[in-house]
């Protein structure tokens, strides 16, 4: 296993924010289909011992270059840089607001609970974080400005963390 | 020399000779083995023609042991000694147990596992189920003329690490060479999908005798990625027996019953609860050892009422695993109905109106475990070629450790694809701290104690350093079959500690040994002739694919290199010559670590190969 080859490289993808999952996905299942213990589970322990090394650290790429938030803070470490360092907390006021905006009303609907409310911001939510994702691939692809992309990973962070929220005002309000 | 063949990577090394392998669904209520012949997947009968094994096994004083039909029928009369369900007790200790008070066991708090006392001695619940795994690898080899190679065993895609690792052992015990764990739900997502040739997302939707589980899985070009899983691992036919049991001890106002009159009641509530499957109403009568008496009606309506709770319990984590799969109700092609207690109307109509959709039930919901088990098998034993088909597991419940204050902090999340690994850094909290105690946990609340605790273990000699500077990385590594091992190391000094994580929960390696010594006394077979045979067979199966793997990659190697293994392979062919089989064992584990980079280096060829032919599809 070269670790020295980036998670693109693995799955032959150009190294970018912008992403096509169809490839990604083609990549990952072929790269499964020759890597998985299951493949080996009839051959002696050496191989069954790499076949678990390579299927974890195929996994770990696949993970890693799915999601969002993962593929821009690994695109950001490519470039030396870590977007949840301690001194690298910038955050626009106006996002800030907009944050505080959306947490009170998901209180608001489970304080009444509104499951109407909690669905419709669920849908802003998830439209506000594909905006943030083509701003980032705009920003790690084209601009090469990745002072502004670690605060737009950031940002993206925050929202996970939301629709995660709304996810546990759901499973509150049901039971 | 004699010709060699060529092996394809995954292949086995003689690709004409048809390997026995089985798989096997451990059911709470019924066990059932099937095997792949002739390319069709068959469940296994005895020589009655039964092709359910009832779970139930019956302990005599003298050391005899009766499994099935036969235990079944004195559990009324021999309740202490014959133990069902023994599903429930698996990897659990005795606080786990909701409803010890209405079970007729004497049960003994041993330190993690609950066990058994019977007749014939003391028994953890591990060898409770090795006995009706011996019993299905008899009635295997028996109907297939031979040796198994090995056997694919299932477990509810719900159970923990404590509840998977305890299978294993009992199949370990049972002298079944495990090829994978495989969970129930997917495993009968392999049966569907390829009689089906499906594609798509699906719901299987599966309800046990004690256990409820729910997969969402995506169906893709012969990939079955398992998207998420939830469950409750202490849920399932046996709770609605319990609700009828309950319902007639109030109709007959019975005094506190006997072990045997408990039995009698349960074994009358299953038999109601069956009956309303196919009658809108059913009359329930009793007569108990003290003469005391009921007669009464059950209507389904009540029935219905009275289990209400239940179905509701089995649709909220329905709910949770779809929203953990970031999907909806309508991207649900088609919810697919496994384990017995999915007979009952009242789960029927509700995962209806759950998913909007008719449940499939085509197939029959008791065999269609074993069924994609033992497809499962047939693949993971190289017996197809090619067109092989790919399972992407989950774990089914976050591991993590125990932080500062009691707190639980998540090192793998639930739902990730298995095999991963991930390291996490902690450090020391006092000055001049010269070990840390490690506590690995399972599960999805915060705080530690709320969590089922795997394993603690130490790790010792830290150099004294201020607090904060030691950096101590622990990495957690979950294999194909869930099973979670763990490794802590100070980074700056190299200090390392490990576990396979069973003290607690599972039997440690002398426990294994002890009691496969017990039951090859009693059944006067030669374990010494036995373990001087299995090494043999091993032996010769590492060195055929060794020597496949030289005839086909010799260009990896240099000279030097191929002549270590050559001589690796003469020295274990020496071995086997003689009679020590932990000599040969020696020699094999010799040969394996003189291959590793050999293995690594034809991986890494592969891998070229595939993404290759990948680049060709995507441009060509």
């Amino acid at each position: 296993m070269d670790f020295s080859q980036t998670h693109f490289e693995l799955f032959g993808l150009p190294q970018s924010f912008a992403l096509d999952r169809d490839k990604l996905d083609a990549a990952y299942r072929e790269l499964q289909n020759t890597v998985h213990p299951d493949r080996f589970a009839a051959q002696p322990e050496a191989e069954q011992r790499v076949a678990m090394q390579w299927a974890t650290q195929v996994n770990e790429a696949y993970q890693t270059l799915r999601h969002a938030v993962n593929r821009g803070v690994y695109l950001l470490k490519l470039q030396g840089i870590d977007a949840f360092d301690a001194s690298n907390t910038r955050m626009a006021p106006a996002f800030l607001m907009q944050q505080m905006e959306w947490r009170e009303a998901i209180e608001d609907a489970r304080a009444g609970k509104h499951m109407a409310v909690l669905d419709s911001l669920t849908d802003d939510l998830r439209a506000a974080h594909r905006r943030i994702e083509a701003q980032l691939a705009e920003l790690i692809d084209t601009a090469h400005d990745y002072e502004a992309a670690s605060e737009a990973v950031r940002q993206l962070r925050f929202m996970d963390k939301l629709i995660a929220e709304i996810g546990d005002v759901y499973e509150e309000l049901e039971s | 020399m004699a010709l060699l063949q060529i092996a394809e990577p995954g292949m086995t090394t003689a690709p004409h000779q048809h390997r026995l392998a089985v798989g096997i669904d451990l059911g709470t209520t019924n066990s059932l083995v099937a095997t792949v012949r002739s390319a069709l997947a068959v469940v296994l009968d005895d020589e009655a023609g039964h092709s359910l094994l009832p779970s139930v096994v019956r302990y005599h004083a003298n050391g005899d042991v009766d499994v099935g039909y036969a235990a079944q029928s004195a559990q009324n009369s021999d309740p202490h000694n014959t133990i069902v369900s023994v599903k429930r007790f698996m990897g659990r200790g005795i606080a786990d147990i909701d409803d010890i008070a209405s079970l007729p066991y004497r049960f003994v708090n041993a330190p993690g596992m609950v066990q058994l006392k019977t007749a014939a001695g003391v028994k953890s619940p591990v060898e409770v189920s090795a006995e009706i795994l011996k019993v299905l690898r008899r009635r295997a080899e028996a109907a297939l003329g031979g040796e198994l190679v090995g056997a694919v065993i299932t477990v509810p895609a719900y159970f923990d690490d404590a509840q998977r690792q305890a299978t294993k052992d009992a199949a370990q015990l049972a002298g079944l060479n495990v090829l994978r764990l495989l969970n129930e739900p997917t495993a009968a997502a392999i049966a569907y999908g390829l009689d089906n040739a499906s594609e798509g997302v699906y719901a299987v939707y599966d309800l046990g005798g004690g256990t409820f589980d729910i997969s969402i899985l995506k169906l893709s070009k012969g990939v079955f990625e398992v998207l998420a899983t939830h469950g409750d691992s202490a849920l399932g036919g046996d709770d609605f027996d319990q609700r009828i049991f309950c319902w007639m001890v109030e109709q007959g106002r019975f005094a506190p019953l006997s072990a045997g009159d408990m039995r009698l009641l349960l074994t009358k509530a299953r038999d109601a609860k069956e009956a309303l499957t196919e009658h809108t109403e059913v009359r329930v009568t009793a007569v108990l050892s003290t003469g005391e008496m009921m007669d009464a009606t059950l209507t389904q309506a009540g029935f219905n009422a009275m289990t209400a709770g239940l179905v509701n319990k089995t649709l909220a984590p329905t709910r949770k695993a779809l929203r953990d799969s970031g999907l909806a109700v309508d991207e649900v092609k088609g919810v697919v109905m496994v384990g017995g207690s999915t007979r009952m109307p009242c789960i029927r109509q509700a995962v209806a109106d759950f998913f909007k959709q008719t449940p499939l039930t085509n197939l029959d919901p008791d065999k269609v475990v074993a069924l994609g088990a033992a497809m499962q098998a047939d693949v993971l034993a190289g017996n197809r070629a090619g067109d092989d088909w790919l399972l992407l597991d989950v774990i089914p419940l976050s591991l993590g450790l125990e932080t500062m204050g009691g707190l639980t902090e998540k090192v793998i999340p639930r739902n990730t694809t298995i095999p991963t690994a991930r390291a996490q850094e902690f450090t020391t909290f006092k000055d001049g701290q010269t070990a840390m105690s490690v506590h690995v946990l399972q599960g999805e609340r915060e705080l530690a104690s709320d969590c089922r605790s795997l394993a603690r273990f130490e790790l010792r000699g830290i150099p004294p350093m201020v607090a904060g500077a030691a950096r101590i990385r622990v990495t957690f590594q979950v294999d194909a079959d869930g099973l979670l091992s763990v490794a802590a190391r100070e980074q700056s000094s190299g200090v390392e500690a490990s576990v396979q994580v069973k003290p607690s929960y599972g039997l440690g390696d002398e426990d294994i040994t002890r009691m496969l010594k017990d039951a090859f006394t009693h059944a006067k077979d030669d374990m010494f002739a036995r373990a001087l045979n299995e090494q043999i067979v091993d032996a010769q199966g590492l060195i055929a694919a060794t020597r496949a793997a030289l005839a086909a990659d010799a260009a990896l190697l240099d000279e030097t290199e191929t002549a270590a293994i050559e001589a690796g392979i003469a020295a274990l062919e020496k071995r086997m010559g003689g009679i020590d089989h932990l000599a040969i064992k020696r020699g094999i584990e010799a040969l394996n670590a003189a291959t590793t980079e050999f293995a690594q280096r034809r991986m890494d060829q592969n891998v070229r190969r595939a993404m290759a032919g990948q680049k060709l599809e995507t441009f060509g």
